[in-house]
Protein backbone atom coordinates (compact mmCIF):
# COMPACT_ATOMS: atom_id res chain seq x y z
CA UNK A 1 0.00 0.00 0.00
CA UNK A 2 2.65 2.42 1.13
CA UNK A 3 4.87 1.47 -1.78
CA UNK A 4 2.20 2.00 -4.37
CA UNK A 5 1.44 5.37 -2.90
CA UNK A 6 5.07 6.38 -3.04
CA UNK A 7 5.24 5.24 -6.61
CA UNK A 8 2.14 7.21 -7.46
CA UNK A 9 3.74 10.27 -5.94
CA UNK A 10 6.86 9.64 -7.99
CA UNK A 11 4.77 9.49 -11.17
CA UNK A 12 2.84 12.62 -10.23
CA UNK A 13 6.09 14.45 -9.59
CA UNK A 14 7.48 13.36 -12.93
CA UNK A 15 4.32 14.63 -14.61
CA UNK A 16 4.70 17.94 -12.80
CA UNK A 17 8.26 18.25 -14.07
CA UNK A 18 7.21 17.54 -17.63
CA UNK A 19 4.49 20.21 -17.54
CA UNK A 20 6.70 22.79 -15.83
CA UNK A 21 9.52 22.10 -18.25
CA UNK A 22 7.15 22.65 -21.17
CA UNK A 23 6.07 26.01 -19.82
CA UNK A 24 9.64 27.02 -19.08
CA UNK A 25 10.66 26.17 -22.65
CA UNK A 26 7.71 28.13 -24.06
CA UNK A 27 8.72 31.10 -21.91
CA UNK A 28 12.38 31.03 -22.93
CA UNK A 29 12.21 29.87 -26.55
CA UNK A 30 11.33 33.18 -28.28
CA UNK A 31 14.08 35.09 -26.50
CA UNK A 32 16.64 32.38 -27.18
CA UNK A 33 15.61 32.38 -30.83
CA UNK A 34 16.29 36.12 -31.09
CA UNK A 35 19.64 35.84 -29.34
CA UNK A 36 20.99 33.03 -31.51
CA UNK A 37 19.71 34.46 -34.79
CA UNK A 38 21.09 37.90 -34.06
CA UNK A 39 24.54 36.34 -34.45
CA UNK A 40 23.95 34.76 -37.84
CA UNK A 41 24.14 35.69 -41.50
CA UNK A 42 20.94 36.66 -43.23
CA UNK A 43 20.94 33.45 -45.22
CA UNK A 44 21.29 31.35 -42.11
CA UNK A 45 18.53 33.27 -40.33
CA UNK A 46 16.10 32.16 -42.99
CA UNK A 47 17.51 28.71 -43.84
CA UNK A 48 18.24 27.35 -40.37
CA UNK A 49 16.47 29.59 -37.87
CA UNK A 50 16.62 26.98 -35.13
CA UNK A 51 20.32 26.23 -35.29
CA UNK A 52 23.05 27.78 -33.21
CA UNK A 53 25.52 29.90 -35.18
CA UNK A 54 28.50 27.98 -36.49
CA UNK A 55 31.80 29.41 -37.68
CA UNK A 56 30.33 29.51 -41.17
CA UNK A 57 27.12 31.29 -40.31
CA UNK A 58 28.43 33.61 -37.61
CA UNK A 59 27.93 37.25 -38.59
CA UNK A 60 27.86 40.32 -36.40
CA UNK A 61 26.74 42.72 -39.13
CA UNK A 62 23.46 43.36 -37.29
CA UNK A 63 25.23 44.64 -34.21
CA UNK A 64 27.55 46.87 -36.18
CA UNK A 65 24.56 48.35 -38.05
CA UNK A 66 22.76 49.05 -34.80
CA UNK A 67 25.77 50.60 -33.16
CA UNK A 68 26.58 52.74 -36.19
CA UNK A 69 23.11 53.89 -37.14
CA UNK A 70 21.22 54.01 -33.92
CA UNK A 71 21.92 56.22 -30.99
CA UNK A 72 21.65 53.22 -28.71
CA UNK A 73 24.25 54.21 -26.12
CA UNK A 74 22.40 57.51 -25.68
CA UNK A 75 19.01 55.78 -25.46
CA UNK A 76 20.42 53.39 -22.93
CA UNK A 77 21.76 56.24 -20.83
CA UNK A 78 18.40 58.04 -21.07
CA UNK A 79 16.53 54.96 -19.86
CA UNK A 80 19.05 54.43 -17.09
CA UNK A 81 18.86 58.03 -15.93
CA UNK A 82 15.08 58.28 -16.06
CA UNK A 83 14.57 54.96 -14.31
CA UNK A 84 17.24 55.62 -11.70
CA UNK A 85 16.07 59.11 -10.83
CA UNK A 86 12.43 58.04 -10.67
CA UNK A 87 13.31 55.13 -8.40
CA UNK A 88 15.24 57.39 -6.01
CA UNK A 89 12.35 59.81 -5.78
CA UNK A 90 9.76 57.04 -5.39
CA UNK A 91 11.74 55.40 -2.60
CA UNK A 92 12.58 58.61 -0.74
CA UNK A 93 9.19 60.32 -0.99
CA UNK A 94 7.31 57.04 -0.66
CA UNK A 95 9.17 56.03 2.51
CA UNK A 96 8.72 59.47 4.04
CA UNK A 97 4.99 59.50 3.37
CA UNK A 98 4.61 55.90 4.52
CA UNK A 99 6.41 56.81 7.75
CA UNK A 100 4.14 59.80 8.34
CA UNK A 101 1.03 57.73 7.69
CA UNK A 102 2.01 54.75 9.82
CA UNK A 103 3.84 56.51 12.65
CA UNK A 104 1.77 59.54 13.54
CA UNK A 105 -1.85 59.92 14.37
CA UNK A 106 -3.32 63.08 12.97
CA UNK A 107 -6.65 64.19 11.70
CA UNK A 108 -7.31 62.94 8.17
CA UNK A 109 -4.68 60.22 8.40
CA UNK A 110 -6.95 57.46 7.10
CA UNK A 111 -8.40 59.70 4.43
CA UNK A 112 -4.92 60.62 3.25
CA UNK A 113 -4.04 56.93 3.05
CA UNK A 114 -7.10 56.25 0.91
CA UNK A 115 -6.33 59.24 -1.28
CA UNK A 116 -2.83 57.96 -1.98
CA UNK A 117 -4.14 54.42 -2.54
CA UNK A 118 -6.45 55.62 -5.31
CA UNK A 119 -3.50 55.68 -7.65
CA UNK A 120 -2.83 51.96 -7.26
CA UNK A 121 -5.98 51.11 -9.16
CA UNK A 122 -6.33 54.01 -11.56
CA UNK A 123 -3.79 54.10 -14.37
CA UNK A 124 -2.02 57.43 -14.69
CA UNK A 125 -2.24 57.03 -18.45
CA UNK A 126 -5.85 58.19 -18.39
CA UNK A 127 -4.69 61.64 -17.36
CA UNK A 128 -2.41 61.93 -20.38
CA UNK A 129 -4.35 64.82 -21.92
CA UNK A 130 -3.96 66.84 -18.72
CA UNK A 131 -0.35 65.76 -18.17
CA UNK A 132 0.68 66.82 -21.66
CA UNK A 133 -0.92 70.24 -21.15
CA UNK A 134 0.84 70.60 -17.82
CA UNK A 135 4.20 69.67 -19.35
CA UNK A 136 3.64 72.07 -22.25
CA UNK A 137 2.83 74.98 -19.94
CA UNK A 138 5.81 74.25 -17.69
CA UNK A 139 8.03 73.76 -20.75
CA UNK A 140 9.07 70.28 -19.69
CA UNK A 141 8.18 68.46 -22.91
CA UNK A 142 11.15 66.57 -24.31
CA UNK A 143 13.08 66.68 -21.07
CA UNK A 144 13.99 63.84 -18.76
CA UNK A 145 12.16 65.56 -15.96
CA UNK A 146 8.77 65.18 -17.62
CA UNK A 147 9.23 61.42 -17.54
CA UNK A 148 10.78 61.34 -14.09
CA UNK A 149 7.91 63.31 -12.56
CA UNK A 150 5.27 61.16 -14.24
CA UNK A 151 6.94 57.92 -13.19
CA UNK A 152 7.39 59.17 -9.65
CA UNK A 153 3.70 60.01 -9.40
CA UNK A 154 2.86 56.64 -10.94
CA UNK A 155 5.07 54.67 -8.55
CA UNK A 156 4.29 56.47 -5.30
CA UNK A 157 0.88 54.94 -4.46
CA UNK A 158 2.06 51.33 -4.51
CA UNK A 159 5.33 52.25 -2.79
CA UNK A 160 3.49 53.98 0.05
CA UNK A 161 1.09 51.07 0.37
CA UNK A 162 3.81 48.41 0.59
CA UNK A 163 6.18 50.47 2.74
CA UNK A 164 3.60 51.46 5.33
CA UNK A 165 2.78 47.78 5.84
CA UNK A 166 6.44 47.22 6.65
CA UNK A 167 6.83 50.40 8.72
CA UNK A 168 4.21 49.19 11.14
CA UNK A 169 6.32 46.11 11.87
CA UNK A 170 9.29 48.19 13.08
CA UNK A 171 9.36 47.89 16.86
CA UNK A 172 8.01 50.93 18.64
CA UNK A 173 10.40 50.34 21.58
CA UNK A 174 13.28 51.18 19.31
CA UNK A 175 11.69 54.43 18.24
CA UNK A 176 10.78 55.34 21.84
CA UNK A 177 14.34 54.65 22.88
CA UNK A 178 15.53 56.93 20.13
CA UNK A 179 13.16 59.67 21.27
CA UNK A 180 14.31 59.36 24.87
CA UNK A 181 17.89 59.70 23.66
CA UNK A 182 16.85 62.98 22.13
CA UNK A 183 16.87 62.01 18.47
CA UNK A 184 14.75 64.25 16.28
CA UNK A 185 11.91 62.73 14.30
CA UNK A 186 14.02 63.12 11.18
CA UNK A 187 16.94 61.16 12.57
CA UNK A 188 14.56 58.50 13.85
CA UNK A 189 13.30 58.10 10.30
CA UNK A 190 16.61 58.29 8.47
CA UNK A 191 18.85 56.54 10.99
CA UNK A 192 16.60 54.02 12.70
CA UNK A 193 13.69 53.16 10.45
CA UNK A 194 15.11 53.39 6.92
CA UNK A 195 17.93 50.88 7.49
CA UNK A 196 15.43 48.42 8.94
CA UNK A 197 13.08 48.48 5.98
CA UNK A 198 15.78 48.04 3.36
CA UNK A 199 14.39 44.67 2.18
CA UNK A 200 10.98 46.25 1.59
CA UNK A 201 12.65 49.10 -0.28
CA UNK A 202 14.33 46.56 -2.56
CA UNK A 203 10.96 44.95 -3.28
CA UNK A 204 9.41 48.31 -4.10
CA UNK A 205 12.38 49.23 -6.29
CA UNK A 206 12.07 46.08 -8.36
CA UNK A 207 8.31 46.41 -8.69
CA UNK A 208 8.49 50.05 -9.75
CA UNK A 209 11.44 49.58 -12.05
CA UNK A 210 9.92 47.12 -14.51
CA UNK A 211 7.03 49.28 -15.77
CA UNK A 212 9.20 52.40 -15.91
CA UNK A 213 11.98 50.77 -17.90
CA UNK A 214 9.54 49.17 -20.33
CA UNK A 215 7.08 52.04 -20.77
CA UNK A 216 6.41 53.13 -24.31
CA UNK A 217 3.39 55.43 -23.87
CA UNK A 218 4.91 58.38 -22.01
CA UNK A 219 8.22 58.51 -23.90
CA UNK A 220 6.16 58.50 -27.09
CA UNK A 221 3.98 61.37 -25.94
CA UNK A 222 6.11 63.44 -23.58
CA UNK A 223 9.68 62.93 -24.77
CA UNK A 224 9.93 61.67 -28.35
CA UNK A 225 12.90 63.92 -29.22
CA UNK A 226 16.12 62.24 -30.27
CA UNK A 227 18.06 63.41 -27.22
CA UNK A 228 15.49 62.13 -24.72
CA UNK A 229 14.40 58.87 -26.38
CA UNK A 230 14.45 55.95 -24.01
CA UNK A 231 15.73 52.54 -25.02
CA UNK A 232 12.21 51.19 -25.41
CA UNK A 233 11.11 53.98 -27.71
CA UNK A 234 14.44 54.00 -29.53
CA UNK A 235 14.19 50.28 -30.25
CA UNK A 236 10.60 50.74 -31.42
CA UNK A 237 11.56 53.50 -33.84
CA UNK A 238 14.66 51.70 -35.03
CA UNK A 239 12.73 48.53 -35.80
CA UNK A 240 10.19 50.57 -37.74
CA UNK A 241 12.92 52.18 -39.85
CA UNK A 242 14.89 49.03 -40.52
CA UNK A 243 11.94 46.74 -41.00
CA UNK A 244 13.63 44.85 -43.85
CA UNK A 245 17.05 44.52 -42.31
CA UNK A 246 16.59 41.37 -40.28
CA UNK A 247 20.13 41.32 -38.95
CA UNK A 248 19.73 44.82 -37.59
CA UNK A 249 16.28 44.18 -36.07
CA UNK A 250 17.38 41.00 -34.35
CA UNK A 251 20.51 42.69 -33.03
CA UNK A 252 18.48 45.64 -31.74
CA UNK A 253 16.10 43.25 -29.98
CA UNK A 254 19.01 41.33 -28.51
CA UNK A 255 20.60 44.55 -27.26
CA UNK A 256 17.31 45.54 -25.64
CA UNK A 257 16.96 42.14 -23.98
CA UNK A 258 20.51 41.58 -22.75
CA UNK A 259 20.59 44.24 -19.98
CA UNK A 260 17.26 42.95 -18.68
CA UNK A 261 18.51 39.37 -18.70
CA UNK A 262 21.71 40.32 -16.87
CA UNK A 263 19.84 42.28 -14.21
CA UNK A 264 17.30 39.50 -13.87
CA UNK A 265 19.87 36.77 -13.32
CA UNK A 266 21.59 38.98 -10.75
CA UNK A 267 18.46 39.99 -8.88
CA UNK A 268 16.04 37.15 -9.53
CA UNK A 269 16.41 35.95 -5.96
CA UNK A 270 15.48 39.32 -4.44
CA UNK A 271 12.69 39.77 -6.95
CA UNK A 272 11.14 36.41 -6.28
CA UNK A 273 11.60 36.80 -2.56
CA UNK A 274 9.87 40.17 -2.79
CA UNK A 275 6.99 38.71 -4.74
CA UNK A 276 6.54 35.84 -2.36
CA UNK A 277 7.22 37.87 0.77
CA UNK A 278 4.82 37.14 3.55
CA UNK A 279 5.24 33.47 2.87
CA UNK A 280 8.36 32.92 4.93
CA UNK A 281 8.94 29.24 4.93
CA UNK B 1 -6.06 59.64 38.99
CA UNK B 2 -6.21 63.39 39.19
CA UNK B 3 -2.58 63.64 38.42
CA UNK B 4 -3.08 61.48 35.37
CA UNK B 5 -5.85 63.74 34.13
CA UNK B 6 -3.71 66.78 34.76
CA UNK B 7 -0.95 65.24 32.75
CA UNK B 8 -3.28 64.51 29.90
CA UNK B 9 -4.70 68.01 29.85
CA UNK B 10 -1.32 69.64 29.97
CA UNK B 11 -0.10 67.34 27.22
CA UNK B 12 -3.01 68.26 25.01
CA UNK B 13 -2.44 71.94 25.63
CA UNK B 14 1.28 71.82 25.10
CA UNK B 15 1.24 69.84 21.87
CA UNK B 16 2.73 72.16 19.26
CA UNK B 17 2.05 71.82 15.58
CA UNK B 18 4.05 68.85 14.36
CA UNK B 19 5.88 70.26 11.36
CA UNK B 20 7.76 67.04 10.73
CA UNK B 21 4.52 65.24 9.78
CA UNK B 22 3.95 67.84 7.12
CA UNK B 23 7.54 67.62 5.92
CA UNK B 24 7.33 63.85 5.62
CA UNK B 25 4.06 63.92 3.75
CA UNK B 26 4.48 66.97 1.55
CA UNK B 27 6.78 65.78 -1.27
CA UNK B 28 4.76 62.65 -2.04
CA UNK B 29 1.40 64.39 -1.77
CA UNK B 30 2.51 67.31 -3.93
CA UNK B 31 4.01 65.23 -6.73
CA UNK B 32 1.10 62.80 -6.70
CA UNK B 33 -1.51 65.55 -6.70
CA UNK B 34 0.18 67.73 -9.29
CA UNK B 35 1.12 65.02 -11.77
CA UNK B 36 -1.61 62.46 -11.27
CA UNK B 37 -4.77 63.74 -9.64
CA UNK B 38 -4.99 67.23 -11.12
CA UNK B 39 -4.26 66.09 -14.70
CA UNK B 40 -6.89 63.37 -14.27
CA UNK B 41 -9.40 65.98 -13.13
CA UNK B 42 -8.24 68.26 -15.92
CA UNK B 43 -8.86 65.46 -18.41
CA UNK B 44 -12.40 65.02 -17.10
CA UNK B 45 -12.98 68.77 -17.39
CA UNK B 46 -11.42 68.91 -20.84
CA UNK B 47 -13.93 66.40 -22.15
CA UNK B 48 -16.69 69.03 -21.86
CA UNK B 49 -14.91 71.45 -24.20
CA UNK B 50 -14.36 71.49 -27.93
CA UNK B 51 -12.37 73.53 -30.41
CA UNK B 52 -14.41 75.34 -33.00
CA UNK B 53 -13.34 74.17 -36.47
CA UNK B 54 -13.54 77.67 -37.96
CA UNK B 55 -12.58 80.12 -35.24
CA UNK B 56 -10.24 77.67 -33.44
CA UNK B 57 -11.59 78.99 -30.14
CA UNK B 58 -12.13 76.45 -27.38
CA UNK B 59 -15.51 76.67 -25.75
CA UNK B 60 -17.69 74.76 -23.33
CA UNK B 61 -19.95 72.32 -25.17
CA UNK B 62 -21.48 70.35 -22.32
CA UNK B 63 -22.03 66.70 -23.12
CA UNK B 64 -21.60 67.13 -26.85
CA UNK B 65 -18.42 65.06 -27.05
CA UNK B 66 -20.11 62.22 -25.20
CA UNK B 67 -23.21 62.44 -27.38
CA UNK B 68 -20.96 62.22 -30.42
CA UNK B 69 -19.07 59.31 -28.94
CA UNK B 70 -22.18 57.31 -28.11
CA UNK B 71 -24.57 58.25 -30.95
CA UNK B 72 -22.66 59.47 -33.98
CA UNK B 73 -22.05 56.34 -36.10
CA UNK B 74 -18.66 57.72 -37.12
CA UNK B 75 -17.56 57.49 -33.49
CA UNK B 76 -19.75 54.87 -31.90
CA UNK B 77 -18.86 52.03 -34.26
CA UNK B 78 -15.11 52.10 -33.67
CA UNK B 79 -15.71 52.79 -29.99
CA UNK B 80 -18.00 49.79 -29.51
CA UNK B 81 -15.65 47.70 -31.61
CA UNK B 82 -12.73 48.54 -29.33
CA UNK B 83 -14.82 48.05 -26.21
CA UNK B 84 -15.90 44.62 -27.38
CA UNK B 85 -12.32 43.73 -28.36
CA UNK B 86 -11.17 44.85 -24.93
CA UNK B 87 -13.76 42.62 -23.21
CA UNK B 88 -12.62 39.70 -25.34
CA UNK B 89 -8.99 40.47 -24.52
CA UNK B 90 -9.86 40.41 -20.82
CA UNK B 91 -11.90 37.21 -21.16
CA UNK B 92 -8.97 35.36 -22.77
CA UNK B 93 -6.72 36.47 -19.92
CA UNK B 94 -9.20 35.27 -17.32
CA UNK B 95 -9.75 31.93 -19.07
CA UNK B 96 -6.16 31.18 -20.05
CA UNK B 97 -3.70 33.21 -18.00
CA UNK B 98 -5.16 32.75 -14.56
CA UNK B 99 -6.02 29.01 -14.70
CA UNK B 100 -2.60 28.21 -16.16
CA UNK B 101 -1.01 30.44 -13.53
CA UNK B 102 -2.82 28.48 -10.83
CA UNK B 103 -1.80 25.19 -12.41
CA UNK B 104 1.88 26.17 -12.57
CA UNK B 105 1.82 27.46 -8.99
CA UNK B 106 0.18 24.26 -7.78
CA UNK B 107 2.75 22.13 -9.56
CA UNK B 108 5.58 24.28 -8.20
CA UNK B 109 4.33 23.83 -4.67
CA UNK B 110 4.24 20.07 -5.26
CA UNK B 111 7.71 19.52 -6.65
CA UNK B 112 10.48 18.96 -4.12
CA UNK B 113 13.52 19.25 -6.30
CA UNK B 114 16.07 22.01 -6.78
CA UNK B 115 14.87 22.51 -10.37
CA UNK B 116 11.89 24.36 -8.98
CA UNK B 117 13.74 27.64 -8.68
CA UNK B 118 14.84 27.46 -12.30
CA UNK B 119 11.28 26.89 -13.48
CA UNK B 120 10.12 29.94 -11.59
CA UNK B 121 12.90 32.10 -12.97
CA UNK B 122 12.27 30.91 -16.53
CA UNK B 123 8.50 31.27 -16.49
CA UNK B 124 8.64 34.71 -14.89
CA UNK B 125 11.24 36.03 -17.33
CA UNK B 126 8.89 37.29 -20.12
CA UNK B 127 7.15 39.59 -17.61
CA UNK B 128 10.30 41.68 -17.47
CA UNK B 129 10.60 42.21 -21.20
CA UNK B 130 9.44 45.41 -22.77
CA UNK B 131 6.40 45.34 -25.02
CA UNK B 132 8.59 46.38 -27.91
CA UNK B 133 10.65 43.24 -27.54
CA UNK B 134 7.67 40.99 -26.91
CA UNK B 135 5.73 42.46 -29.81
CA UNK B 136 8.50 42.18 -32.33
CA UNK B 137 9.75 38.81 -31.23
CA UNK B 138 6.32 37.32 -31.76
CA UNK B 139 5.70 39.28 -34.90
CA UNK B 140 8.89 37.89 -36.38
CA UNK B 141 8.17 34.36 -35.19
CA UNK B 142 4.64 34.35 -36.58
CA UNK B 143 5.61 36.08 -39.78
CA UNK B 144 5.12 34.00 -42.91
CA UNK B 145 8.41 35.46 -44.16
CA UNK B 146 10.37 33.69 -41.45
CA UNK B 147 9.35 30.07 -41.46
CA UNK B 148 9.89 29.48 -37.74
CA UNK B 149 6.35 28.95 -36.56
CA UNK B 150 5.36 27.11 -39.71
CA UNK B 151 8.38 24.86 -39.38
CA UNK B 152 7.64 24.19 -35.72
CA UNK B 153 4.01 23.40 -36.43
CA UNK B 154 5.05 21.06 -39.22
CA UNK B 155 7.38 19.23 -36.89
CA UNK B 156 4.47 18.40 -34.57
CA UNK B 157 2.29 17.45 -37.51
CA UNK B 158 -0.07 20.42 -37.68
CA UNK B 159 1.68 22.32 -40.44
CA UNK B 160 -1.54 22.70 -42.39
CA UNK B 161 -3.02 24.73 -39.52
CA UNK B 162 -0.53 27.50 -40.04
CA UNK B 163 -2.00 30.89 -40.81
CA UNK B 164 -0.45 34.35 -40.75
CA UNK B 165 -2.09 34.65 -37.34
CA UNK B 166 -1.43 38.34 -36.79
CA UNK B 167 -2.48 39.28 -40.30
CA UNK B 168 -5.94 37.75 -40.37
CA UNK B 169 -8.90 39.55 -38.89
CA UNK B 170 -10.34 36.38 -37.37
CA UNK B 171 -7.20 35.33 -35.50
CA UNK B 172 -5.28 38.54 -34.80
CA UNK B 173 -6.96 39.51 -31.53
CA UNK B 174 -6.85 36.00 -30.08
CA UNK B 175 -3.19 35.73 -31.04
CA UNK B 176 -2.37 39.05 -29.38
CA UNK B 177 -4.27 38.05 -26.24
CA UNK B 178 -2.28 34.84 -26.05
CA UNK B 179 0.98 36.73 -26.56
CA UNK B 180 -0.01 38.97 -23.67
CA UNK B 181 -0.81 35.87 -21.60
CA UNK B 182 2.62 34.50 -22.47
CA UNK B 183 4.16 37.72 -21.23
CA UNK B 184 2.28 38.08 -17.96
CA UNK B 185 1.70 34.50 -16.81
CA UNK B 186 4.47 34.98 -14.25
CA UNK B 187 2.44 37.35 -12.12
CA UNK B 188 -0.48 35.04 -11.23
CA UNK B 189 2.01 32.21 -10.89
CA UNK B 190 4.09 34.08 -8.32
CA UNK B 191 1.20 35.51 -6.32
CA UNK B 192 -0.62 32.19 -6.12
CA UNK B 193 2.57 30.32 -5.34
CA UNK B 194 3.13 32.71 -2.42
CA UNK B 195 -0.46 32.24 -1.27
CA UNK B 196 -0.12 28.47 -1.43
CA UNK B 197 3.08 28.59 0.61
CA UNK B 198 1.40 30.65 3.29
CA UNK B 199 -1.23 27.98 3.98
CA UNK B 200 -0.20 26.63 7.37
CA UNK B 201 0.95 23.02 7.67
CA UNK B 202 -1.65 22.31 10.35
CA UNK B 203 -4.47 22.86 7.87
CA UNK B 204 -2.93 20.47 5.38
CA UNK B 205 -2.17 17.91 8.10
CA UNK B 206 -5.73 18.11 9.37
CA UNK B 207 -6.99 17.54 5.84
CA UNK B 208 -4.71 14.56 5.43
CA UNK B 209 -5.95 13.08 8.71
CA UNK B 210 -9.45 13.33 7.33
CA UNK B 211 -8.31 11.52 4.22
CA UNK B 212 -8.49 14.55 1.93
CA UNK B 213 -5.40 14.33 -0.26
CA UNK B 214 -4.11 15.01 -3.72
CA UNK B 215 -6.38 16.68 -6.23
CA UNK B 216 -9.44 16.80 -4.01
CA UNK B 217 -7.31 18.40 -1.30
CA UNK B 218 -6.28 21.06 -3.80
CA UNK B 219 -9.81 21.89 -4.92
CA UNK B 220 -11.57 21.55 -1.57
CA UNK B 221 -9.05 23.23 0.68
CA UNK B 222 -6.19 25.05 -0.98
CA UNK B 223 -8.19 26.65 -3.76
CA UNK B 224 -10.75 27.95 -1.26
CA UNK B 225 -8.02 29.41 0.91
CA UNK B 226 -6.36 31.24 -1.98
CA UNK B 227 -9.60 32.73 -3.36
CA UNK B 228 -8.73 36.23 -2.06
CA UNK B 229 -5.47 36.10 -4.03
CA UNK B 230 -7.36 35.01 -7.14
CA UNK B 231 -9.66 38.00 -6.60
CA UNK B 232 -6.69 40.38 -6.44
CA UNK B 233 -5.19 38.84 -9.56
CA UNK B 234 -8.49 39.23 -11.40
CA UNK B 235 -8.75 42.92 -10.60
CA UNK B 236 -5.10 43.49 -11.51
CA UNK B 237 -5.74 41.74 -14.82
CA UNK B 238 -8.85 43.85 -15.38
CA UNK B 239 -7.10 47.16 -14.79
CA UNK B 240 -4.10 46.11 -16.88
CA UNK B 241 -6.22 44.88 -19.78
CA UNK B 242 -8.52 47.87 -20.00
CA UNK B 243 -5.47 50.08 -20.06
CA UNK B 244 -3.51 48.02 -22.60
CA UNK B 245 -1.96 49.81 -25.53
CA UNK B 246 1.72 49.01 -25.96
CA UNK B 247 1.49 45.47 -27.27
CA UNK B 248 -1.03 46.40 -29.96
CA UNK B 249 0.97 49.48 -30.91
CA UNK B 250 4.23 47.59 -31.29
CA UNK B 251 2.85 44.64 -33.25
CA UNK B 252 0.03 46.14 -35.28
CA UNK B 253 0.79 49.87 -35.25
CA UNK B 254 -1.55 52.66 -34.14
CA UNK B 255 -4.21 51.58 -36.64
CA UNK B 256 -4.63 48.28 -34.77
CA UNK B 257 -4.88 46.26 -37.96
CA UNK B 258 -5.95 44.27 -39.80
CA UNK B 259 -9.01 46.46 -40.31
CA UNK B 260 -9.18 47.55 -36.65
CA UNK B 261 -9.74 43.97 -35.53
CA UNK B 262 -7.27 44.43 -32.65
CA UNK B 263 -8.37 47.92 -31.65
CA UNK B 264 -8.54 48.35 -27.87
CA UNK B 265 -9.65 51.35 -25.83
CA UNK B 266 -6.01 52.34 -25.37
CA UNK B 267 -5.27 52.41 -29.10
CA UNK B 268 -8.46 54.29 -29.95
CA UNK B 269 -7.54 56.83 -27.26
CA UNK B 270 -4.11 57.24 -28.78
CA UNK B 271 -5.47 57.66 -32.32
CA UNK B 272 -8.14 60.10 -31.28
CA UNK B 273 -5.72 62.12 -29.23
CA UNK B 274 -2.94 62.20 -31.81
CA UNK B 275 -4.86 61.84 -35.02
CA UNK B 276 -4.25 59.30 -37.76
CA UNK B 277 -3.67 59.35 -41.47
CA UNK B 278 -6.90 61.08 -42.53
CA UNK B 279 -7.97 62.80 -39.38
CA UNK B 280 -6.28 65.42 -37.20
CA UNK B 281 -5.88 64.84 -33.49
CA UNK B 282 -8.72 65.81 -31.21
CA UNK B 283 -7.60 66.14 -27.58
CA UNK B 284 -11.10 66.91 -26.37
CA UNK B 285 -12.60 63.74 -27.83
CA UNK B 286 -9.54 61.93 -26.50
CA UNK B 287 -10.35 63.30 -23.07
CA UNK B 288 -13.91 62.03 -23.42
CA UNK B 289 -12.66 58.54 -24.27
CA UNK B 290 -10.19 58.64 -21.38
CA UNK B 291 -13.06 59.63 -19.08
CA UNK B 292 -15.14 56.69 -20.26
CA UNK B 293 -12.17 54.38 -19.67
CA UNK B 294 -11.77 55.91 -16.23
CA UNK B 295 -15.35 55.05 -15.35
CA UNK B 296 -15.09 51.54 -16.78
CA UNK B 297 -12.03 50.87 -14.62
CA UNK B 298 -13.63 52.54 -11.61
CA UNK B 299 -16.74 50.39 -12.02
CA UNK B 300 -14.63 47.25 -12.21
CA UNK B 301 -12.65 48.20 -9.11
CA UNK B 302 -15.85 49.14 -7.23
CA UNK B 303 -17.52 45.83 -8.12
CA UNK B 304 -14.44 44.06 -6.85
CA UNK B 305 -14.20 46.04 -3.61
CA UNK B 306 -17.87 46.04 -2.68
CA UNK B 307 -19.14 42.73 -3.98
CA UNK B 308 -16.36 40.27 -4.62
CA UNK B 309 -13.94 41.13 -1.86
CA UNK B 310 -16.72 41.26 0.75
CA UNK B 311 -18.10 37.88 -0.27
CA UNK B 312 -14.71 36.24 -0.03
CA UNK B 313 -14.13 35.07 3.46
CA UNK B 314 -10.65 35.75 4.62
CA UNK B 315 -9.36 32.92 6.72
CA UNK B 316 -6.94 33.93 9.41
CA UNK B 317 -3.85 31.98 8.66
Amino acid sequence: MAISRARRNRIAELGAHVILLTFAVIALFPVLLILINSLKTKKAIFRQPLEFPTSETLDLVGYSTVLQQGNFPLYFWNSLFVTGASLCLILLFGAMAAFALSEYRFRGNRLMGLYMALGIMIPIRLGTVGILRLMVTTDLVNTHWALILVYTAQGLPLAIFILSEFMSTVSSDLKSAGRIDGLSEYSIFFRLVLPLIRPAMATVAVFSMIPIWNDLWFPLILAPAEHTKTLTLGAQVFVGQYSNNWNAILAAMALAVIPVLILYTLFSRQLIRGLTSGAVK
Amino acid sequence: MELEQDLMVSERKKKPFRWHVLVFLAPAVIVYTMIMILPLAETLRFSFFQRDTITQAISFVGLENYIKLFFDPYWVEPFLNSLWNNCYFFLIHMLVQNPIGILIAALLSMVHLPGKKLYRIAIFMPTLLSFVVVGFVWKLMLSPLWGVSKGLMKSVGVGSWYLPFLGKEETALTTLSLISVWQFIGIPMMLIYAALLSIPDEVIEAAECDGVTGISQFFKIKLVLILPTIGIISILTFVGNFNAFDLIYTTQGPLAGPNFSTDLLGTILYRTFYGQQLQPGDPNMGAAIATVMFFIILTGVAIYLFFIQRKLTRYEM
